[in-house]
Parts: C-alpha cells; sequence; structure tokens
C-alpha cells in the first residue's frame, strides 16, 4: 500500500511546553483517517504540523521527521508554499474570505497561475458539486460567501480546498458546529473524496469517527496511544484508554 | 453611600450627551463664523486672478496651486512608504525588541510639534541638500511629518485584520505577498485610507513646516524647485502682519472647503470600493 506520510519520533513544542510526544505512524493514501481523543490532546497540533501551518505561531518547534512522499516536509529547502498547495486543510470554523463564492473558491487556483476564464469556470462547478453546494449556490456565484449559512459556508470552504487539486486534505472537527443535515453532506462528500484523495479527518464526536474513517488514531495528552483499522479501534481496542475513550468514560 | 443606579444612569447620560452635544457646537460655530467672514469675498475672480499688493487686493490662485501640489507631493512621497513600512512591521518581522522600540519611535514623531520638522527641513532639504524653498523641500518635510501617522494608522488597520483570513489564505498556497495583496491590504484599506485623510487634512493646514521649507512667494512655480505659498500660510500672513483681514477669511473659507471637498470624495470613494466588494 502507497504510504502518504511516515511520521517518525515527532516530537512537538510550544515554548517548552511538550504538546505532541514521540509520534510513530504512517498513514496510507487514499483512505480516510479519523483522528480522536479529548481536546488538548494535540490533535489540532499534529494536523496543523502536516502542513506546517504551525510554523505561523510563535515559539513552535519540532523534533523528529514528518515524510511526505519520501521527502521531508521540515527541511530547510523543502517549499512550504508548493507542501500547502498539496495538502489542504479545512479548519473548524468556516471562514469564507469576504468576497464572492467564485472569488472564494478560484483563490487557491489563481494563486497558481490559473487564469483562463474557462478553465476556472470548470473548477467552481467541479468543486462545488464535490463538496454537495453547487445546486444550492450556482445561481448566486457572484454574491459574497459571507451570506451563505454556516453549513454552506464549510462546504464552500472544503470545495475551496478542492479546487487547489490536492493530494491530501486536513480537516479539524468541521462539523462542530453544524447541524446534522450539513454534517451529512459532509461526511457523504468526504466519502465518495477518499477515492481521488488521502483525508485526514480531526473529529470530537467519535461516531463520526467510526462512520467514515477507515483507520482511526486515538490521541491522548499528546501520546498516541492506539491507531488501527476502525473497526479494529471500536470493537477491540488494544489499550484500556482508548475502550474508556470510546465507550464514553472519560473525555 | 450608595446612588441608586438610575441617578447614576442619568448622570451619564447627561455627561455623555453633553461633551457631544459641546464639542458640536465649537465645531459648528467655528466653521460658521469663518464661512459667514469669508464666503463674501469668494467668488470666481478671488480664485483665479493672482494677488495684488501683497494680497490686500486681486486674488489667492498661486496659493491654491501651493495649496495642491505641497500635500499632493506629500502624500505621494509618504503613502507608498508608510504602507510599506506598516506591512513589513506586521506581517513580515515576529513581534521583537527591535519592532517595539520601531513602534515607539513612531509613537513619539508623531507627537513631535511641526515647527520642529520644519526646522529640519530646513536644515536638511533646503540648505544641506540645496533644493531651497522649494516645492520639493516643503513636500519632502510634510512627508517626513505625516509619515509616523500613515505608518501607526495602517499597521492599526492592518492588525484588525482577522487572523483567520490570514491562515485561510496560507493554508490555500500564498506566499506572504500574494496574502497581503489579496487580503490584508483590501480589508485594510478603510482604515489606511482614513489614515491618509488626516494626514491631507493636517498638511493642507500647516503652516511652520510650510514657511521654514517651501517660502512663501506669491509667484506661480515653474519647476518644483520654486519657493511657493499655501492658503494655510497666506492666511497666517494676511492676518498676522494684518494686511487684509477680509482677504484672509476668504483665504480660510476656501481652505475649509477644500478640506470638506477632500474628505467627502474620499469618503465617498471608499464606500464605492466596499459596496462592490460585497
Ligand atoms: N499556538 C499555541 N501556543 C501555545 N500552546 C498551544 C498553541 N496551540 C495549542 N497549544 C497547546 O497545545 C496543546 C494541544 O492543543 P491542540 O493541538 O489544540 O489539542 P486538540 O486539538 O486535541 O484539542 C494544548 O495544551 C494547547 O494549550
Ligand atoms: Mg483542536
Amino acid at each position: 500500500m502507497n504510504i502518504k506520510f511516515h511520521i517518525q519520533d515527532l516530537n512537538f513544542y510550544f515554548n517548552n511546553n511538550k504538546v505532541l510526544k514521540l509520534i510513530n505512524f504512517e498513514i496510507p493514501a487514499n483512505i480516510i483517517l479519523g483522528i480522536i481523543g479529548p481536546s488538548g490532546s494535540g490533535k489540532t497540533t499534529f494536523l496543523r504540523a502536516l502542513n506546517r501551518m504551525n510554523d505561523l505561531e510563535s515559539g513552535s518547534r519540532i523534533e523528529g521527521q514528518i515524510l511526505f512522499d519520501g521527502e521531508d516536509i521540515y527541511s530547510s529547502d523543502y517549499d512550504v508554499v508548493a507542501l500547502r498547495k498539496r495538502v489542504g486543510m479545512v479548519f473548524a470554523m468556516p471562514v469564507p474570505l469576504p468576497m464572492s463564492i467564485y472569488d472564494n473558491i478560484v483563490y487557491g487556483p489563481r494563486l497558481s497561475g490559473v487564469n483562463d476564464k474557462k478553465r476556472l469556470d470548470v473548477l467552481v462547478e467541479k468543486s462545488l458539486t464535490a463538496a454537495y453546494l453547487w445546486d444550492e449556490v450556482k445561481d448566486r456565484l457572484k454574491t459574497s460567501a459571507m451570506r451563505l449559512s454556516g453549513g454552506q459556508q464549510q462546504r464552500l470552504c472544503l470545495a475551496r480546498v478542492l479546487a487547489m487539486e490536492p493530494e491530501v486534505i486536513l480537516l479539524d472537527e468541521p462539523c462542530s458546529g453544524l447541524d446534522p443535515i450539513s454534517t451529512a453532506k459532509i461526511e457523504d462528500a468526504l466519502t465518495e473524496l477518499k477515492k481521488e484523495y488521502t483525508i485526514i479527518l480531526v473529529t470530537n464526536n467519535t461516531k463520526q469517527a467510526a462512520r467514515v474513517s477507515d483507520y482511526t488514531a486515538f490521541f491522548l495528552m499528546g501520546d498516541l496511544i492506539e491507531v488501527g483499522n476502525t473497526g479494529q479501534i471500536f470493537t477491540s481496542p488494544n489499550k484500556t484508554e482508548t475502550n474508556d475513550y470510546i465507550t464514553g468514560r472519560f473525555g | 453611600m450608595r446612588i441608586h443606579p438610575r441617578y447614576t444612569q442619568g448622570g451619564a447620560v447627561a455627561v455623555l450627551g453633553g461633551a457631544t452635544i459641546l464639542t458640536l457646537m465649537i465645531l459648528v460655530f467655528i466653521i460658521f463664523f469663518i464661512l459667514e467672514k469669508g464666503l463674501p469675498v469668494i467668488n470666481l475672480n478671488f480664485l483665479t486672478s493672482n494677488p495684488e499688493d501683497m494680497g490686500r487686493a486681486g486674488g489667492i490662485f498661486p496659493t491654491l496651486i501651493g495649496t495642491i501640489l505641497l500635500p499632493l507631493l506629500a502624500i505621494i512621497i509618504a503613502t507608498p512608504l508608510g504602507i510599506f513600512t506598516s506591512v513589513y512591521l506586521s506581517e513580515y518581522t515576529k513581534e521583537t525588541k527591535v519592532t517595539k522600540v520601531i513602534r515607539f519611535g513612531t509613537d513619539c514623531l508623531a507627537g513631535i510639534p511641526s515647527i520642529i520638522f520644519g526646522l529640519f527641513g530646513y536644515i536638511f532639504f533646503v540648505i544641506t541638500l540645496g533644493f531651497g524653498w522649494s516645492i520639493i523641500s516643503g513636500g519632502l518635510t510634510l512627508a517626513v511629518m505625516i509619515l509616523p501617522t500613515i505608518i501607526r494608522t495602517s499597521e492599526e488597520a492592518i492588525k484588525s485584520v482577522p487572523k483567520s483570513y490570514r491562515e485561510v489564505s496560507f493554508s490555500l498556497g500564498a506566499t506572504s505577498w500574494q496574502t497581503v495583496k489579496k487580503v490584508i491590504l483590501p480589508n485594510a484599506l478603510p482604515g489606511i485610507v482614513t489614515g491618509i485623510m488626516l494626514s491631507v487634512g493636517r498638511s493642507i493646514g500647516e503652516t511652520a513646516a510650510v514657511i521654514f521649507t517651501a517660502g512663501s512667494s506669491l509667484r506661480i512655480p515653474s519647476s518644483v524647485f520654486d519657493s511657493t505659498r499655501t492658503m494655510a500660510v497666506h492666511f497666517y500672513i494676511l492676518a498676522r502682519e494684518g494686511i487684509s483681514a477680509e482677504n484672509a477669511y476668504g483665504t480660510a473659507a476656501t481652505l475649509i472647503i477644500a478640506v470638506l471637498i477632500v474628505n467627502l470624495s474620499a469618503y465617498w470613494l471608499m464606500n464605492r470600493f466596499i459596496a462592490k466588494r460585497s
């Protein structure tokens, strides 16, 4: 099986606070990896280490290696901008940029120098369709994205990432503020998308991980306690902490 | 003893409302006072003819030119410098001792009386660089004078752009510069324009720094190395030397109307820009 990310002896610090402790595992391509764990466990930090978004935070420091397609993304000559184009991200809070729906979607492609109107139009329709949003907005692409509902905004953010045609999509609790119908639409989209993309989904909702992910990783206080097939994790976890968490005994 | 909230609330309304009304009244009074005395003097001839006899008679045409050229030059120089500096400080550097010192320095500069800038401009641009009393010396001096204000207001405007916009832009594969160009500056624009307008107003109304550096020639300048006189300086000289109270008020009224026109058109432009974006 094709491996997308190798994480080797990863320690992560904010100032002197060790947030991730000696993480080792591999993330295969074309799967959905669910990441679960109580809040403060380092799930977000881990996710943002994969596209180097933590670089923007002051005091962040990394030890160990993250290999993406075999290349060390933290080596000094690695192109961060190119990395972020290949590893897209959807944040917990939907943040449409204050511009039209259309301009939001083509933001990434335009940065890469795609300016051909026809090509952009195709990208917009394709990405919005894949994010299950096209039918709701196709008649008002030129209106402000700020006027969409929260659930629509989050699907817009997903479409915006898809328009970059990345290889990996990181999602950080993308449904935490959404109603069940929007959540279902996003889950349907993700299941469809894993054919073409590698998807890493942090979720505060263990049921969601059980529903959509192929593999599940359980983080606790900066440790990767356990990672494995979703079926195995939820039916016969190897660690008592995992069992306690998924049965709702703590967290 | 505790005063019942109903009375403190009533007191607060009276004090806050009173302050507002007093401010408005002072403002309206000044404007009316000047316009009442100045407007009767203003006509097409006053605006388009040259002064005669030191300004005792005739119009103010050359000072209109000076009033347009000096602030224009100052803004053209200070705006890009100020915006680039504030972008650099807020987007390209982490908060360190050095940036704090720079910020403290600009704050101090913004509070220095304009006559000090005039003195500096005189020594540096007029004498050392040999530009003489000229439009270029005056424009450069005004540019130095308004630069701190433009830097600080732009920086505040840039800081008020939500951090999440930056994150989204970076996560979509933007470089810092692309983020600045496409997200930060468009969203900070209203604040930046406000700072520029304040600076335009300040340079239009400036006298001390201008007399020292651009002189007070009443001739129509033929190059940027000629001396010129602005309306503010003209007003000052007419009033101080007791040359003509009538023409002094006419000049002052023109000045006030000019500032109003500049501010209103900037406001209108900005609203159009915002309406177009959303
Ligand atoms: N920018 C930051 N600066 C300092 N500490 C941070 C920062 N972001 C997160 N942390 C700390 O790192 C730990 C892990 O946080 P996070 O990765 O957000 O966990 P999770 O997403 O699992 O809730 C927490 O203790 C949090 O306080
Ligand atoms: Mg989190």
